[in-house]
């Protein structure tokens, strides 16, 4: 289990922080950039929710709790069942309408 | 030292990688910088010691969601040129928003401290003396949290159940067995007591009794020709 740094090179929680932070903003960012292009959206999404995951295990392992890695699997879960839905949508919008441009999505809006 | 060199090997690799998935102009080459993001991340939880979840994150997502990703971006025939139209046009207000954004984390981890009794309020600390990040992390996940565990399985046979759902359909025109169609024809099988020693020539050949005389519309309605036999 990693301890906490002394020295000056050694990677402390900081790191890992500002890792995850920048890789959610570079997630964001991605669904703005791709508006039309629902398949990098959720690309995206899963650039957020491996952030998200990258935090709780850089916090469990500096307080030396597990639950942070148990939480992260429950992430990991319930990613791999959104993509799975998610590309199951994008398969059949695309069967029906011929093409993923999700910026003309206004079927439901009444 | 090597630990640090690694760390910051990984972490570099991982972001350039995520800036290319987002950026990238074709989607299969954004979904291959994922599955590369998505190593690098997992040696970054190797070095932070989550030996068990780095082998989760390659086995799940690089086995089984980028390959699905790839599988639905190779199979939609999918104009890629035009769905970079508005590109240029959204990227300013997401720099915005995600500069925004990284500020206010900048300014969450500066402010930010770990309390005082952080290790006493600790839910499940980790083990020490020999026992492997695997074995601790069973410990706690099949005991404490069985039911979340459970529950997190019913999370994906729903999904699966839900994927399927979503994308079978029942074509028009295709041949399939009817088994309940099959099991309720009576009357077409006879079945006739051949009496020993003659052979079948004694009887002549049987043949199940012919439906209607109807030989031209079988072939054309072939999915519902077993309606004639009753």
């Amino acid at each position: 289990m990693a301890t906490r740094g002394t020295t000056e090179m050694t990677i402390g929680l900081a790191h890992y922080l500002t890792v995850s932070a920048i890789l959610l903003v570079l997630g964001i960012f991605g669904i703005f950039l791709n508006r039309k292009n629902v398949i990098v959206i959720l690309m995206s999404v899963e650039l957020i929710l491996l952030a998200v995951n990258l935090n709780f295990v850089a916090f469990s392992s500096w307080l030396d709790d597990l639950n942070g890695q148990i939480f992260a699997m429950f992430v990991l879960t319930v990613a791999a069942a959104e993509a799975a839905i998610g590309l199951a949508i994008v398969v059949i919008y695309f069967r029906n309408r011929g093409s993923i441009e999700v910026e003309d999505i206004s079927t439901l809006k009444g | 030292m090597i630990a640090a060199l690694a760390f910051y090997l990984f972490a570099a690799i991982l972001i350039a990688s995520a800036v290319m998935v987002v950026t990238a102009r074709n989607p299969v080459h954004s979904v291959l910088f994922l599955i590369l993001a998505f190593f690098n991340a997992a040696a970054l939880f190797l070095i932070a010691g989550a030996e068990f979840l780095a082998m989760i994150l390659v086995i799940v997502y690089v086995g089984a969601v980028a390959v699905l990703f790839l599988f639905v971006v190779m199979m939609l025939d999918i104009d890629f040129a035009r769905l970079r139209e508005g590109f240029q046009r959204y990227a300013p207000i997401g720099a915005i928003i995600g500069g925004i954004l990284f500020l206010e984390l900048v300014f969450v981890l500066g402010s930010w401290s770990f309390s005082d009794q952080a290790s006493e309020l600790r839910l499940s600390p980790t083990p020490g003396g020999g026992v492997t990040n695997a074995e601790a992390i069973g410990r706690v996940l099949y005991t404490d949290y069985v039911y979340l565990f459970q529950a997190s399985g019913l999370v994906l046979l729903v999904a699966m159940i839900g994927a399927i759902v979503l994308t079978h359909r029942q074509r028009e025109g295709t041949k399939r067995q009817d088994i309940a169609a099959q099991v309720h024809r009576t009357g077409s099988v006879v079945l006739e007591k051949v009496p020993s020693g003659t052979g079948i020539a004694a009887l002549g050949i049987r043949r199940p009794p012919e439906p209607e005389a109807e030989p031209p519309k079988v072939t054309h309605e072939a999915g519902h020709g077993h309606e004639g036999h009753h």
